[in-house]
């Protein structure tokens, strides 16, 4: 079969404008091959590149002390968590992929990420997951749509996940129409390593032999990351074949044999293949090494006769290693792959000319610098809009609701609604190391080899972020900070998935901006170094962006098992606490927009400093015992938190907010941030209240934990009361009626 | 006890039943590869969970081929204790250790969760030191664990009180309600005829540390050992 001849038209094909078409001239001294511009086209997509989003990037605070490998510098960051031992954790988006075959799309999501871990040479230990799917709610087509992303992308992540036997452990659900037809999929994965087996993605030593390793190269995802770069149109049925197929029992095995391989002294580099498959990782071993890499195509394993070097340079099958391995060492690489019975060819060497050359045969089909291709990509600084801030709400404008058929209705929101039928489906308690389940503000996880107790948690309020996006990446950055918090832990590290429109937009890459500094204010509040995380840009629909979604998962230490804090109540005369000030802040709460149909206002206001003393003072009552129980306020405010903190206890909750003229709306429902409730073991209360008052945070006590399972709030100027088991039917059925009829 | 944890490609609980068996003061666990042929030498071999070859064709119908198998085999006849925890429960059923099959849950989906269960007879290695009626707190993760046999076969064991575990309500109650997947009888695990092979969907592994929400199914493991030292 012939390549076609370089046309306008097929440079135009391949995502490339003219003058980055001049960019590849200019680099080549000559026209490409057909090979060579299918590899610019992958290089240079945004997901490989990040050419529009490089110089908002390189704002993250990316350094500090526990920092071992930076982000950016190699797949995944890696951090120090004391005693020789160090953690490798990233979140990645496969959003296009889970729009057109949410199975497989999520699935190879979570294929992928498991790779970038264990390729740093940490051994995978927990998943967790960031999903935003359109309304699942009614008849309409669009809505039946919706449901079948939700419960494909699930299946998918369970199938992928339980088969290769990590546990997912925590994430987030949320469902707003800004995501009808373009879902969100973001995965997480964290792995744990001592110091001295990092391993490194460069091609090192001159001469030494280029091992493919795993699954043979199909035809499937052919140029994925380029088709990730594009908005989603009618028409984007049509890129199934650019959707990978994932097989998570070859990624157990290819786990467990790289794992094997870099125990032992042989490898000299190490690199998944994923975006852009053998192109990227061929590039950016040479590039990071400094040297060149020559292949063969012929010698790469591959499952189909007659395959194209376009197509076996393009190709995404999963399951893919390349493994640099040192010379004279290579038996090892073999008796390892043979054993886990999986495929593994050398195909080339490293070069000392700087060159990523493949070969078919006798034939060049590429020659490109591959320091070029990698960091000479082109650059863009793209418009920002102008923005003005959203007024605040004016609260007369909003009725008041009768807040006893409020809190049902905000439990039965599918946002916040339980979502045991999700978790369910996932094995979360695989590698026995979940000391608390999914459903409590963060997981916390026992990592038994070295006897480390992590935390983590994933937030994004959208909402927030669509109506003031530097506020709404502050808040997400201080969630997960505070539910660490309320778990018991401190933060040590921030990974974030950057979902937005197409960038070409001034007002999405406004967002994008915005957001991106709204976080780095937030870590560098709390000290935390964003240790890497991807971006997903053009993430549109025919009817528009969806709503700025930076979706931050954060990972913290928990000293000590007597600390683990979970946000279910524990026995009646236990004491309830309030920690923060409740505001006057219905603007972005969910009270406003599942209540009244409105996503408007300003959304709570972010202050670090009021944030961090809180936290500060939790883990200080914590530490010294005086906690049973702590649970932050986020969407539905503080009602919706009293309430969770009642579910599965058997026991209710009697709370009397004393005299005050606000509305009882604004009490029970606003969203102000920084706000924590804690219970207290009645003999304690007195002991919590003089360290909460020396630590000089606001703190009021609302109520006791009662043993009739009844919830009753007083606010004044209302008295309203619930059966736990009301509210909790309404809580845990929401989800399972709307997917099970 | 001297146990051996069977590691097949694709197996994921291996390590886990190493870990809650060597929690046990004097016993020894290790992991063996599913290309070795010997077991000799060792007074307990566990069959743990995973997606031995990947699910593929049908659960544990390829692993039942492993070389090792025939040692497995050969040792369940000698009398050494054999047990298979979820995926090594498919196994030993694929293999013919154990009667009946699992099928797929009824509801479809992969359930993880803690489930209750009633112990159904304490005359086994894998029961003795648990009380007829005892309700255990152990979590269930799978996909297919939907016991099913012929009448016949149903019939007979149940009638040579082969059925060890039953799922049930917190009360003990064995109910459709407390069925988690449609096996037939809520049958959560059974032995063989000769009592020393045991498969059971519920993971014990999991419930053998206060820190990771029970201590459940250290009886199992307990009973093993037990029964271990007394021959």
């Amino acid at each position: 079969m012939s390549n076609p001849a370089i046309t306008p038209e097929l440079i135009a094909k391949h995502g490339l404008t003219p003058e980055e078409y001049q960019k590849v001239l200019d680099i080549l001294g000559r026209e490409p091959s057909f090979e060579e511009l299918g590899v610019f086209s992958v290089m240079w997509s945004e997901h490989c590149s990040y050419k529009n989003s490089r110089p908002e990037l390189r704002k993250f605070p990316t350094t500090g002390p526990s920092v071992l490998v930076k982000a950016g510098e190699e797949n995944a960051g890696v951090i120090d968590i004391g005693d020789g031992w160090a953690v490798a954790f990233k979140i990645e988006s496969h959003n296009h992929p889970s729009a057109v075959e949410p199975f497989q799309g999520a699935a190879t999501g979570v294929g992928g990420i498991i790779r970038d871990i264990f390729t740093m040479g940490a051994r995978p230990v927990f998943l967790m997951d960031s999903l935003r799917f359109g309304s699942i709610e009614g008849d309409s087509e669009q809505a039946k749509t919706n449901r079948r992303l939700f419960a494909g992308v699930v299946a998918g992540i369970a199938h992928y996940g339980n088969c290769i036997g990590l546990p997912t452990v925590a994430g987030e659900v949320y469902f707003d129409e800004s995501y009808s037809g373009n879902p969100l999929v973001n995965a997480f994965c964290l792995g744990i390593l001592r110091h001295e087996q990092i391993a490194r993605g460069a091609a090192e030593g001159i001469g030494n032999p280029v091992f493919y390793v795993g699954a043979e190269t199909g035809r499937d995802g052919l140029a994925g990351a380029a088709f990730a770069s594009r908005e989603l149109t009618e028409e984007s049925k049509a890129d199934r074949p650019a959707v990978q197929v994932g097989d998570p029992f070859r990624e157990k095995l290819l786990l467990e044999a790289c794992l094997e391989l870099l125990a032992t002294d042989a490898v000299a580099g190490i690199q998944d293949m994923g975006a852009a498959g053998l192109t990227c990782s061929t590039c950016e071993t040479a590039s990071r090494g400094g040297t060149g890499v020559e292949i063969d195509i012929q010698l790469v394993p591959q499952r189909a006769k007659g395959q194209t070097p376009y197509e076996v340079l393009l190709s995404e099958s999963q399951e893919r290693m390349l493994v640099i391995v040192k010379k004279g060492k290579e038996d090892i690489v073999k008796r390892i792959f043979e054993k886990w019975d999986l495929p593994y060819a050398e195909i080339g060497k490293v070069t000392d000319d700087g060159k990523m050359r493949v070969r078919n045969g006798n034939d060049v089909v590429v020659d490109i610098p591959a320091r070029s291709l990698a960091d000479d990509s082109p650059l863009y600084f793209r418009e920002a809009a102008p923005f003005t801030p959203p007024a605040p709400l004016d609260l007369s404008s909003v009725s008041e609701a009768d807040p006893s058929a409020v809190l049902p209705k905000l439990l039965s929101h599918p946002s916040i609604a339980s979502k045991r039928w999700v978790w369910r489906q996932y094995d979360h308690m695989v590698r026995t190391g979940t000391a608390v389940l999914p459903g409590s503000d963060a997981a916390v996880f026992i990592v038994r080899e070295a006897g480390k107790i992590l935390a983590a948690a994933t937030d994004c309020n959208a909402v927030y972020c669509r109506l003031d996006p530097t506020v709404g990446a502050r808040i997400a950055v201080a969630e997960c900070a505070r539910n660490l918090a309320c778990s018991g832990a401190v933060p040590l590290g921030v990974t974030d998935n950057l979902n937005f429109g197409n960038p070409h937009k001034p007002e999405n890459f406004y967002q994008l901006r915005a957001a991106v500094e709204g976080i780095s204010e937030g870590c560098r509040a709390f000290d935390v170094p964003v240790t890497g995380g991807n971006v997903s840009l053009y993430n549109e629909s025919p009817a528009g962006a969806i709503d700025p979604t930076p979706t931050i998962s954060m990972v913290g230490r928990i000293d000590d098992a007597s600390q683990i804090t979970t946000q279910a109540f524990k026995e009646a005369g236990d004491q309830v606490y309030l920690l923060g000030e409740t505001g006057n802040e219905l603007g972005g709460s969910h009270y406003l927009l599942a209540i009244h149909g409105r996503k408007e206002g300003a959304p709570p206001a972010m202050d670090f400093d009021k944030e961090k003393a809180i936290h500060a003072a939790l883990l200080g009552v914590i530490r010294k015992g005086l906690v049973r129980s702590a649970h932050d306020c986020s969407e539905g405010g503080l009602a919706v938190a009293i309430a969770e903190s009642t579910f599965g206890t058997n026991l209710g909750a009697s709370i009397d907010f004393g005299a005050t003229n606000d509305r009882p709306d604004v009490i029970l429902f606003n969203e102000t941030q920084g706000r924590i409730v804690l219970s207290t073991k009645a003999a304690d209360a007195s002991a919590l209240e003089k360290e909460l008052a020396a630590s000089g945070v606001p703190f009021r006590k609302i109520g006791e934990v009662t043993a009739k399972a009844e919830l009753s709030i007083k606010t004044g100027s209302g008295a309203y009361s619930w059966k736990v088991a009301d509210l909790e039917q309404t809580f845990e059925s929401t989800i399972p009626s709307l997917m099970e009829g | 006890m001297k146990a051996a944890v069977i590691q097949f490609p694709g197996s994921n609980c291996d390590t886990d039943c190493e870990a809650a068996l060597k929690s046990f003061p004097g016993v020894e666990a290790s992991i063996v590869w599913h290309k070795e042929t010997s077991l000799t030498g060792f007074d307990a071999i566990v069959l743990p969970g995973g997606f031995s070859y990947g699910d593929y064709l049908r659960c544990g119908s390829i692993a039942r081929f492993s070389p090792i198998m025939g040692a497995v085999r050969d040792a369940a006849n000698a009398g050494v204790l054999v047990i298979g925890i979820c995926n090594g429960f498919q196994i030993l059923c694929e293999a013919g250790l154990l009667p009946g099959t699992l099928q797929r849950n009824t509801g479809l989906l992969f359930r993880c969760e803690h489930r209750r269960l009633r112990v159904e007879n304490t005359e086994t290695p894998f029961t003795s030191v648990l009380h007829k009626g005892q309700v255990l707190d152990i979590p269930i993760a799978h996909g297919e664990g939907n016991y099913f046999a012929d009448p016949e076969t149903i019939r007979q064991i149940e009638e040579n009180g082969q059925v060890l575990l039953r799922y049930c309500d917190a009360s003990g109650n064995v109910t459709a309600e407390a069925n988690p997947n449609g096996s037939l009888g809520n049958i959560a695990g059974i032995c063989s005829h000769g009592r020393n092979v045991f498969g059971l969907m519920p993971h014990p592994e999991r419930v053998c540390d206060p820190l990771l929400g029970g201590t459940d199914g250290r009886g199992i493991f307990q009973s093993m050992i037990e029964s271990v030292q007394k021959a």
